[in-house]
Order: C-alpha cells, then sequence, then structure tokens
C-alpha cells in the first residue's frame, strides 16, 4: 500500500500553484528550517510493524499535526520523539531520528536530557497532587533549582504563556485536582514549557475537553509556536485543519500524505487522504 | 476517474450523501429552468410573443427565490457538516453557480422586457438584428445546456470547451454591434428599436460570461484548481495537470 509515497511525501509543490498566485503567502517546507527529520524509521511491537519505514521533517516553530485511524501509529509516531517507546519491552526501532543534526537513538543520548528538550502532554491531563505552584515549579525543583524569586518568575511566565495566569493567580497554593480539567490541561502545559523545551509534543490535548477549554488550548498552541515547535496528534480534523501549518496523514503504519494543512484540506493529492477527511469508506 | 455521483454515495453519514445529493440536484434543476427562461425570452422577441414575455420575467422571481434555496442549503451543510476536501468545493462551486444561474435568469428577464417594448412599438420595424441574436442566443444556450451536462457528469473537457467557446460568443457580439451602429447611422429612425435590440446581444453576451463562470467553477469543483481570470491556455493545463492518473492507483488498490 502506497509504499511509494514514503520516498517523496508530497510537500507542498502544488500550494502555490492551487493558490492561483494569490498574495497570501504559501508555506513551503523547503523555505523552513527543519527542527526534527525522521529517516527510514520502523518500529514494531513484537512481530508487527507498527510505523513502516516513515520519512518526514519537523519544521521549527511550526505547529505539525498528525492526523488518521485509530491505530495508524500517529501516537507511536509521536512518542518515538522523546523516546517515550523505550518504556515498551517488546518494541524495537530501526531508522534515526535527528533533532538538530544529532540522531536521538544514538546510544551516547542522554535520555532524560533529551525529554527535557523535548516536552509531552496527554490525552488526559495528568497534574501532580500538589499545589499549581509546585506543579509548574515542579521541573525546576528537580534540576536543583531552589530559589524563590527564580521559581516565582519561572511559574508566573509559564502559567502566562499557557494562558492560565489570571484565572490562577490568587490561588497558586491550592491543590491542582481542584482545578477544571480544561485548566489542568493548560496548567501541565505550563509545567512543560516552565523547563523550556525546544519541541513540545501534544497527544489529543482537547480531547476530553469541552468546546471553550479546546478553543483555549488552540489559541494556546497559537502562542506557543512563537518559541517552541509544536507537533500534535488528534482525532478532530477541524482542530487539526485549525491549529496546524503542516499536516500529515497517517494510516496502517504508512505516511500517506504529508505537505501544508492548507492544501491538505481543501486539495488533498491521494485519494486515501480525500476519502478520510471527507468522511468517506476507506 | 470517480464519477461525481458514485462520490455522493460513499460517505459514512448517509444522511450527508442525501444532503449532498439533493442539493446538486436542485443546483441541476435550477439550471434546467434558466436554460428555459433563455430560449423562450428569444422566442418571445423573435415571434412578437408578448405574453411569454411576461410569463418568463415573472420566472424570474422564482430563479431568484432557488438561488435563495441553495444557498441556505449550502449555509447549513457548511454548518452541520464542517464539509473538507471535494465535499467543500462542492459546496462553494454549487453555491457560485446558482448565482451565476440567477443572474442568466436576470438576462433572460431584461431580454423579455426589451422584446415587450420592441413588440410595443407603434411602427413596427423590419426585423433588424434578430439573425444575430438568433445566431448567438442558440450559442449561449447550447453553452449553458453543455455546461449543465458537465456539472451532472464531472466532464472537464466539456467544461472547457464551453469556457473556450465564450470567445467566439463575443467575437460574434463584437461585429454585431458594429453592424447595427452602421445600420442606426444609415436610418437614425431605427434607432429605439435597435438599442432595443442591442441591450438584448448585450444581455445574451453575458449570459455567455457566466456559462464559463460555470464551467470555471466545476474545474474548480473536481480538479481544486481554481482558474478564474486564466487564459484558456492556464486553463487546459490546469485541467491536464490535475488529471487523476496518479491518483486512480490509490483509488484502486482502497
Amino acid at each position: 500500500m502506497n509504499s511509494q509515497v514514503n520516498d517523496t511525501p508530497s510537500i507542498a509543490v502544488s500550494a502555490s500553484q492551487a493558490r492561483g498566485g494569490a498574495p497570501r503567502e504559501a508555506l513551503r517546507m523547503q523555505d523552513e528550517k527543519i527542527k526534527i527529520a525522521v529517516n527510514n524509521l520502523n518500529l514494531y511491537y513484537g512481530s508487527d510493524q507498527a510505523l513502516k519505514n516513515i520519512n518526514l521533517t519537523i519544521p521549527e516553530k511550526r505547529v505539525t499535526a498528525f492526523i488518521g485511524p485509530s491505530g495508524c501509529g500517529k501516537s507511536t509516531l509521536l512518542r518515538c520523539f522523546n523516546r517515550m517507546n523505550d518504556l515498551v519491552d517488546i518494541c524495537r526501532i530501526e531508522g534515526e531520528i535527528v533533532l538538530d543534526g544529532h540522531n536521538i537513538y544514538d546510544r551516547k543520548v542522554d535520555v532524560a536530557e533529551l525529554r527535557r528538550n523535548v516536552g509531552m502532554v496527554f490525552q488526559k491531563p495528568n497534574p501532580f497532587p500538589k499545589s499549581i505552584y509546585e506543579n509548574v515549579a515542579y521541573g525546576l525543583r528537580l534540576q536543583g533549582v531552589n530559589s524563590k524569586r527564580v521559581l516565582d518568575e519561572v511559574v508566573e511566565r509559564s502559567l502566562r504563556a499557557a494562558a492560565l495566569w489570571d484565572e490562577v493567580k490568587d490561588r497558586l497554593e491550592d491543590n491542582a485536582f481542584g482545578m477544571s480539567g480544561g485548566q489542568q490541561q493548560r496548567l501541565v502545559i505550563a509545567r512543560a514549557v516552565a523547563i523550556e523545551p525546544e519541541v513540545i509534543l501534544l497527544d489529543e490535548p482537547a480531547s476530553a475537553l469541552d468546546p471553550i477549554s479546546t478553543l483555549k488550548i488552540e489559541e494556546l498552541i497559537n502562542e506557543l509556536k512563537n518559541e517552541y515547535t509544536i507537533v500534535i496528534v488528534t482525532h478532530n480534523m477541524q482542530q487539526a485543519a485549525r491549529v496546524s501549518d503542516y499536516t500529515a496523514f497517517m494510516y496502517m503504519g504508512d505516511l500517506i500524505e504529508f505537505g501544508d494543512t492548507d492544501t491538505l484540506f481543501t486539495k488533498p493529492a491521494k485519494q486515501q487522504t480525500e476519502d478520510y477527511i471527507t468522511g468517506r469508506y476507506g | 476517474m470517480p464519477s461525481v455521483n458514485d462520490n455522493f454515495s460513499k460517505h459514512i453519514s448517509n444522511q450527508f450523501n442525501i444532503e449532498l445529493e439533493q442539493i446538486r440536484t436542485q443546483m441541476l434543476s435550477m439550471g434546467g429552468m434558466v436554460e428555459r427562461q433563455v430560449s423562450d425570452a428569444i422566442d418571445a422577441l423573435i415571434n412578437g410573443n408578448v405574453e411569454l414575455a411576461e410569463k418568463t420575467r415573472e420566472r424570474d422571481k422564482l430563479a431568484n427565490q432557488m438561488e435563495m434555496d441553495i444557498d441556505q442549503q449550502c449555509t447549513k451543510i457548511i454548518a452541520l457538516r464542517q464539509p473538507a476536501a471535494s465535499d467543500l468545493r462542492l459546496i462553494i462551486a454549487i453555491s457560485r453557480v446558482a448565482s451565476d444561474l440567477e443572474r442568466i435568469g436576470d438576462e433572460s428577464g431584461r431580454i423579455s422586457k426589451h422584446a415587450i417594448e420592441i413588440a410595443n412599438q407603434p411602427s413596427r420595424q423590419p426585423q433588424i438584428g434578430y439573425q444575430e441574436v438568433r445566431h448567438i442566443g442558440n450559442l449561449v444556450i447550447e453553452m449553458v445546456r453543455d455546461v449543465l451536462t458537465a456539472f451532472s457528469r464531472g466532464d472537464l473537457e466539456m467544461a472547457y470547451k464551453v469556457a473556450k467557446r465564450d470567445r467566439e460568443v463575443d467575437q460574434e457580439y463584437r461585429s454585431a454591434i458594429r453592424s447595427l451602429v452602421t445600420y442606426m447611422m444609415e436610418d437614425p429612425r431605427s434607432i429605439t428599436v435597435v438599442l432595443n435590440v442591442m441591450w438584448i446581444l448585450r444581455s445574451l453576451e453575458r449570459i455567455g460570461d457566466h456559462a464559463r463562470s460555470i464551467a470555471i467553477h466545476l474545474i474548480y469543483q473536481v480538479s481544486g484548481e481554481d482558474v478564474r481570470h486564466k487564459s484558456l491556455r492556464e486553463i487546459k493545463e490546469a485541467i491536464h495537470d490535475s488529471s487523476p492518473e496518479d491518483e486512480s492507483d490509490s483509488y484502486q488498490s482502497e
């Protein structure tokens, strides 16, 4: 199935044509600074191959979305970026993922250090059973930072970055479990931002939230991409269309199509992509 | 190429299939009605049939209503279904086509109005310019008919031919105007009637433009290429660039 597309993902070649020379600037992968490059990545869970020869590039300070039906490998691919799959015993990985010029699967790589650089936020908010303040300060305390002045500053900056500051500034000592789901999710993002990673991975960050909280998260993603490279996995295609600059469509472990989001959602190159995003039988 | 019809039946939501099919049928039947309005307006002129002309003007109101209905359906589908890719393009195209059809209806109304004015002239002139009206009229009626057929089949080649024929209409229009101007200079008494005929020719020429515009919406719907304000050569290239050969493999492997 479509193995040929893995070699040459159709990267926005037709975007400028499709827009007919419209004044709006079209995103083009060749103009982007590449943050992460995935090269010939194969991943197996035991004898099952979950990712099949994936090749793609994640541009810096952009939002890249992975979409596809359940079990297509999008979360698995996301988890490769900070080696979360190392925690799965039966998981075996071939190929390389190059972050800023270094293969993160190199033996010399310090995985804890990698995960400081590549933060992750999960589907269900997972605050620690501590105060709001301590949740955000946790990562820095682990790094040995104890100065109250530094911590105060980082906590405020991170909560502001996560668009949460105004809602919680008067109750920083309250337990984080008392917050709403949407607030907890933004708290977790603040916690991720506090240690100043370069890449933030978001695995279905809004799927457990109500529409208003979802919009806040989306707004936040839009803000965060000025500072961070963001990769998001989502089942909500409209969300992918709204928040991302680039979108990858995956199916059964294959990367079917990868291109700028506008083109992918208005004029996909592959019939399989078209069928999926328009809700047809695949 | 998967035919346009086949595509409707494949959504997981059957209700969505039905909605898309309905709105497309509605648009095509509006097209059929408007096409009839154009030919009735021309018949009314040529046969001096005031009654038919009145009826055609009356029917324009129906076309206006249909345009609004179709647009409302489109808005509803966008709001409730958030269509993407080809579905989205279909909805956008249908809404634009409905607006072009409505304007064709308006032009037919104008032709009818002038037909009535001519019929009510006290001294009836010989039918100056009628031959041109008949000729250009036939050309644009055929364009409207063909572009609707092209739409129902998703046939881009046919759409391209319609767009191409608009040039012929423009040429015929210009030469008809030239000869009518000459006529008016030779016989100033004919000016009132000939001016009416010139307005009619102008309306027919506009109908040709709308048919071309519908062809372009179809090309957008099927290929995703926006070829408005493009030359014929660019349109042709767009159609061939987007020919679905590169897609057919993955489509069939499904």
